[in-house]
């Protein structure tokens, strides 16, 4: 038993509790009321997978790196004729784009080898359902995720800044 | 001194009106503020964990909270285990409330707001508090599961090991009293409360650790121990017979903390004649609340004592120190008093 402990009266942790409950009852709870009231999630929080349409390549990087399967991708052919002639150019056309949240295992894979930029982490995290069957989201949904993607925080002072432009990484 | 009762003159010659009134105001009390002390338990409870507790039945906070959780008991099924005599299964939840809302009875709200001034007062709360215990220990026997006999035996245990120092602080009160009717002890209390002399707060103390040991409420709860036994002799239980435990449960919280309001707190006396103004009845509930509070705050703090610590704690802890005073009471009655 050290000094301290001896010299401590008897009773007096008891009391000691009994002041820790007594204040923390009358300080403010830290209960966020959920469906009152939204969480304020911080950023990068990693909820659901969004689409950015625009972004998608058609280039099928994500669904052959996900781990369980979980993306579904449909997509077409189409040529145009260069209006001053020449060879048709042909561009792929997403059909469908498709995520099974139920097999979804947010591992962020996709996201990390997205080579466009098409998919992202989404603080949206209200898509449950009454049907396992019904957790697999289009892509209309996807993209309205990306809607509420937030801004990545600010760096840090001194952080080294991000290898984003082309020529960087090149040089 | 004592004042006749309120109900003492009712028109109509008033004998069985007067009666039918009185059992109706005692369950009234016994069904509103148990609820009320366990809406507050929920709220005290979760704001002590930094939560907030129910705050959706009924809109406001969740004030609908309990009969909600009444309503949702009556749906349940209600279930008898096949190995269980079925009789005094059924019986037992019925022996463990009714003896509480029987002490109701005896306790005073007013100088003339009482519905019973008995002379063995305190014997007769003590007594029927006390009784309780058995319906326990059949709830525990008739329902033929284990967990249920060790709760009903350890309970059993509890009751004996802690009843001692209870009633020793009690007759402490009575002998500085000089009366054992609880209306008497209210009024001895008119210009000091008990709790004011040193030797009584001493009192106060081991009577409420011992009532909260009764009562089988945490750090005390050692017969239902959750963790390891299940819920006691109360496991077996479903429905409306569970929901009579848990009523009796806070019923005995009111009672418990009531009779330490009228034995040390001076009952319906204001204090030191402040406030004097705020009716009796009012000073009761109010103290009834605040011992209540003290009763959950101690739930929200200390852990629960195991079985032999229990047990140590009452034979050669509170026992002697209630007996030294029982001295130190008839010294400064027989020597100053």
């Amino acid at each position: 038993m050290s000094d301290t402990q001896l010299h401590a009266g008897i009773g007096q942790g008891l009391l000691k509790g009994l002041s820790v409950t007594l204040r923390t009852m009358l300080h403010r709870s830290i209960t966020v009321q959920y469906p009152h009231v939204k969480p304020q999630l911080p950023p990068r929080t990693r909820s659901v997978i969004a689409l950015k349409q625009e972004n998608c390549t058609v280039c099928y990087k994500c669904s052959r790196e996900c781990p369980d399967w979980c993306i579904y991708i449909d997509a077409h052919k189409e040529s145009h004729e260069p209006a001053g002639g020449g060879r048709a150019r042909s561009a792929k056309i997403l059909d469908r784009f498709a995520i099974d949240f139920a097999l979804c295992m947010y591992c962020g894979i996709c996201v990390e080898v997205c080579p466009f930029d098409a998919l992202f982490w989404s603080p949206e995290f209200e898509y449950a359902e009454y049907d396992v069957k019904e957790l697999t989201h289009e892509m209309d949904r996807l993209e309205e995720w990306t809607y509420t993607v937030l801004p990545p925080p600010a760096l840090e002072e001194g952080a080294e800044a991000p290898a984003d432009d082309a020529t960087e990484v090149a040089s | 001194m004592i004042a006749g009762s309120v109900f003492d003159d009712l028109p109509f010659g008033g004998y069985w009106l007067a009666l039918v009134l009185k059992a109706a105001i005692a369950l009234g009390i016994f069904l509103v503020v148990p609820l009320a002390v366990g809406y507050m338990e929920h709220k005290v409870l979760a704001h002590m964990q930094a939560r907030l507790g129910p705050m959706e039945a009924g809109r406001f906070h969740g004030w609908a909270q309990l009969v909600a959780d009444g309503v949702k008991f009556v749906q349940k099924e209600d279930v008898v285990p096949a190995a269980a005599d079925a009789g005094v299964f059924s019986l037992a939840p019925a022996v463990v409330m009714i003896p509480y809302i029987v002490t109701l009875v005896a306790i005073p709200f007013g100088a003339s707001i009482y519905l019973l001034d008995l002379d063995v007062g305190v014997f007769f709360v003590l007594a029927m508090s006390s009784v309780g215990v058995i319906g326990v220990l059949m709830a525990g026997w008739a329902s033929a599961n284990k967990f249920s006999l060790i709760g009903a035996l350890r309970a059993a245990a509890q009751l004996i090991a802690y009843e001692l120092p209870l009633v020793l602080a009690t007759a402490a009160v009575v002998m500085q009293a000089g009366t054992m009717s609880l209306l008497g002890i209210a009024e001895a209390q008119h210009s000091v409360w008990f709790v004011f002399y040193p030797w009584q707060l001493f009192g106060f103390v081991i009577f409420m650790m011992a009532s909260v040991a009764e009562l089988t409420r945490p750090p005390f709860d050692m017969p239902l121990a959750d963790s390891e036994i299940i819920f006691g002799a109360y496991t077996e239980y479903t429905g409306l017979k569970f929901a009579f435990f848990l009523l009796a449960e806070y019923g005995g919280i009111v009672v418990m903390s009531a009779i330490a309001a009228t034995l040390y707190l001076g009952g319906f006396q204001p204090l030191f004649g402040i406030a004097a103004f705020i009716p009796g009845p009012l000073w009761v509930i109010g103290k009834v609340f605040a011992l209540s509070f003290v009763i959950v705050w101690l739930r929200a703090t200390f852990p629960r004592l195991r079985e032999d610590q229990l047990q140590r704690f009452a034979w050669i802890g509170l026992t002697p120190l209630a007996l030294l005073l029982i001295l130190v009471t008839s010294v400064y009655r027989v020597g100053i008093g």
